[in-house]
């Protein structure tokens, strides 16, 4: 059907546009038309590859050759070589960087070995809302086989051999988790799935239940037989429409099959599940918060011991356990424990998924194995900083967690490694900074979400990080003092040492990674008065440059305050008493003619 | 609905919804139908994959083309929603990104009439776990 042999990819993502790509396309499309090819030949500009560090990319169908930092006069030799000859053009080929090898197809890349998607593996790939799909796609198997072939003390073995840890952040294992709350006695058991998924920017869990419901589901009935429930709940933030209804949907269709319900595949295993909304604060992901949210008490963390294990929902053993640890469930079954432990490092096994954020070029959804290097997801997989800006930090673990710099790029990203450079994996949000982000900014922006979400229960979390707030926020208008950072760090530390759940414990922890990585930053608010990146409002003023402007009347259209004055074709003049600083002036101005100071 | 009442019954009816997805796997369909999955996230959704969706599945039927058009999950290129992949028989799966419904119809007229391949491909960047 198709009238064209060849199919010429040229990417035509941010950064291999930056390296020339479009001159390369049109000079393709001149050479083919000049040799008469146009009718056999197609020349086409695709997304990003992913692959911009190695930019401009260039693939041939249906061969599959990858070639890299390609030129624009290149293309003279791909078609002259390629197209008509058949042979592939060897010096643009991609030469493998450890074994030296030349590789030409793409598939055999290790870069795209980078991502493995084993939690993600059916979102993208199956109908969410199609349980038959799900069944067609190796589904309700791992059940199969685990209510058939094992007893609950195999199967929870199996997990604990499996070396998965928790994915909501703290990284428990979750095999060991299965195995306390197993061993308790009890008429009734609770399974809990965490769907409270809360820090900014993260999206896999509501991506994993959008995309497919059904392996949370099976692996929720297979820690019911593993530790004995034969009731679970998911506990879900209301505010994920889309996910609650594809939920119930498979719910329903997975009663409707006999998967869940009574006497499940003829095993008398019975197992069915509940759906609980949390009205979306955040201390409720912590587990005994959202337990006493379900129980319809106030959202207020307990203090462990003991655990939810020994006494959970309406006082029972319950195990609780996060979206994403669940989706890797049914394929550790079905692969096998050592296959799963095969993947990723010493101590973290598996992949982690991760919500790429911030100024970056693929702003998506990823799943690298662990071990992989924070410089790999940033400038491979998501195609490097927006515009050409300069890197400057990354946040993880949401405000939790902390900021790594350009000194961290090559730690593998595993539990252990994270902690030890100041940060944490947290549930996987990943928010990438350039230069024009503040980080006393960024450090205030997360003071401000967790003192809006502290329950107010003890009082280091609740008075202290009020405080920290007001502290950073003085340094920010560059009224701050020395004393002020080093009381910024005293009370940060008490608070970690004396909070009564996870939240209080780690709220600091963006404080002090900003404070440990970018204590020039602060030094420059307090003492010079000056923000380095131009954000805070207080310290900055915009001016005009005499000399550059042309008097085109851009700016002064475009204030929201109407500050600016000046005649057409003459050079204008802000107002310093009335600015409020937005930036619109400097924004629109063509001429360069507008400063930041 | 039939219940599953067994082990055995899961695994028949595994092998025999599996040519379902195999289809779309190898697309060796010889009756030459065209798969259409268009991503159905809240990424997707809030970037008018509804529209996409609707447009596909009424414009395919209009014009006489034998497709399945199904919503599926997150594909991961969230800066680039709507996306949607294309199988054409027995050919590998293209995905399209910034799927408007210009471009819908251009993929339609172009890709899936005459398989010439339309500007705007998201090379596909992950591994999934039945190579591995």
């Amino acid at each position: 059907m198709s009238k064209y042999k060849m199919h010429i990819l040229v990417c035509g993502g941010t950064g291999c546009h930056a390296s020339a790509s479009n001159l390369l396309l049109e000079n393709l499309k001149e050479q083919v038309a000049e040799n008469e090819l146009s009718g056999e030949v197609q020349v086409i500009s695709t997304g990003c590859f992913g692959f911009c560090e190695k930019g401009p990319i260039v693939k041939v169908i249906p061969d599959n050759t990858f070639y890299t930092e390609v030129k624009p006069d290149d293309a003279a030799d791909i078609v002259s070589e390629h197209a008509i000859k058949g042979r592939q053009v060897k010096r643009l080929l991609y030469k493998d960087p450890v074994k030296k090898e030349v590789v030409s197809d793409s598939k055999h890349m290790g870069f795209y070995k980078k991502q493995l998607r084993i939690a993600l593996r059916n979102c993208g790939f199956i109908n969410p809302e199609n349980i038959d799909e799900y069944i067609a796609a190796d589904g309700y198997a791992a059940l199969g086989m685990v209510l058939t072939e094992m007893t609950p003390e195999s199967a929870t073995k199996e997990m604990i051999d499996s070396g998965l840890r928790g994915r909501g952040g703290g990284g428990f294992p979750t095999g060991v988790k299965w195995d306390i709350a197993r061993k308790v006695k009890s008429d009734q058991k609770y399974v809990v799935c965490n769907a409270d998924e809360g820090d900014p920017g993260a999206f896999m869990d509501r991506s994993i239940l959008e995309g497919d419901p059904h392996s949370v589901i099976e692996a929720m009935a297979i820690n019911g037989y593993c530790i004995g429930a034969d009731k679970g709940l998911v506990y879900i933030r209301a505010e994920y429409p889309l996910a609650i209804d594809r939920l119930k949907i498979a719910l329903n269709q997975a009663r409707d099959y006999g998967l869940l319900g009574e006497d499940i595949l003829g095993t008398g295993f019975s197992f069915d599940i509940e759906i609980r909304y949390g009205a979306g604060a955040f201390v409720c992901g912590e587990e005994t918060a959202l337990i006493h949210s379900m129980e319809g008490e106030r959202g207020e963390p307990t203090f462990k011991p003991p655990f939810p294990a020994q006494s959970g929902y309406l006082g029972k053993p319950t195990n609780v356990n996060n979206v994403e640890s669940f989706a890797n469930v049914p394929v550790i079954y079905t692969k096998g424990a050592k296959w799963f432990a095969s993947i990723g490092t010493e101590k973290s096994k598996g992949t982690k998924v991760f919500a790429l954020a911030g100024k970056i070029n693929n702003v998506g959804l990823i799943e690298v194995p662990m071990g992989t290097t924070l410089r790999e997801v940033i400038f491979e997989i998501g195609g490097g900083i927006k515009d050409g800006k300069k890197f400057k930090a990354v946040q993880t673990g949401g405000p939790s967690g902390g900021c790594l710099t350009e000194k961290h790029l090559d730690t593998p990203i595993d539990f252990d490694n994270l902690i030890a450079s100041g940060s944490m994996m947290g549930s996987g949000g990943m928010i990438v900074m350039d230069e024009d982000d503040c980080m006393v900014s960024v450090a205030r922006f997360y003071l401000d979400f967790t003192v809006e979400e502290s329950c107010g229960k003890c009082t280091p979390c609740r008075v202290g990080n009020k405080r920290l707030y007001e502290l950073l926020d003085t340094i920010s208008k560059g009224k701050g003092t020395h004393e002020d950072i080093d009381k910024l760090r005293n009370l940060s530390d008490v608070i970690k040492d004396t909070s009564l759940c996870g939240l209080g414990q780690t709220s600091p922890n963006p404080v002090l990674s900003t404070m440990d990585n970018f204590w020039d930053e602060y030094l420059a608010h307090v003492d010079d008065h000056r923000c380095p990146a131009g954000q805070c409002k207080e310290l900055i003023h915009y001016e005009v440059v005499e000399e550059n402007c042309v008097g085109c009347t851009a700016c002064a259209r475009n204030c929201p305050v109407n500050c600016i004055s000046g005649e057409r074709k003459e050079v204008h003049f802000i107002d310093q008493s009335l600015c409020i600083k937005c930036g619109a002036c400097f924004e629109k101005c063509k001429f360069n003619a507008i400063s930041v100071s | 609905m039939n219940k599953v009442k067994s082990l055995a019954d899961l695994k028949k009816m595994k092998d025999q919804l599996k040519s379902n997805i195999s289809l779309r796997e190898k697309s060796e369909n010889p009756e030459g139908i065209v798969q259409v999955k268009v991503a159905m996230a809240t990424c997707g959704i809030a970037s008018g994959a509804k529209d996409v969706m609707d447009f596909m599945v009424t414009n395919l039927e209009k014009r006489n083309i034998d497709a399945i058009v199904t919503q599926t999950g997150c594909m991961g290129y969230c800066y680039a929603e709507p996306t949607i992949e294309v199988t054409l028989p027995g050919q590998d799966p293209v995905v399209y990104g910034f799927v408007d419904l210009k471009k819908a119809d251009e993929i339609i007229e172009k890709y899936i009439k005459q398989g010439e391949l339309v500007d705007g491909i998201i090379p596909v960047n992950y591994e999934t776990i039945d190579k591995k």
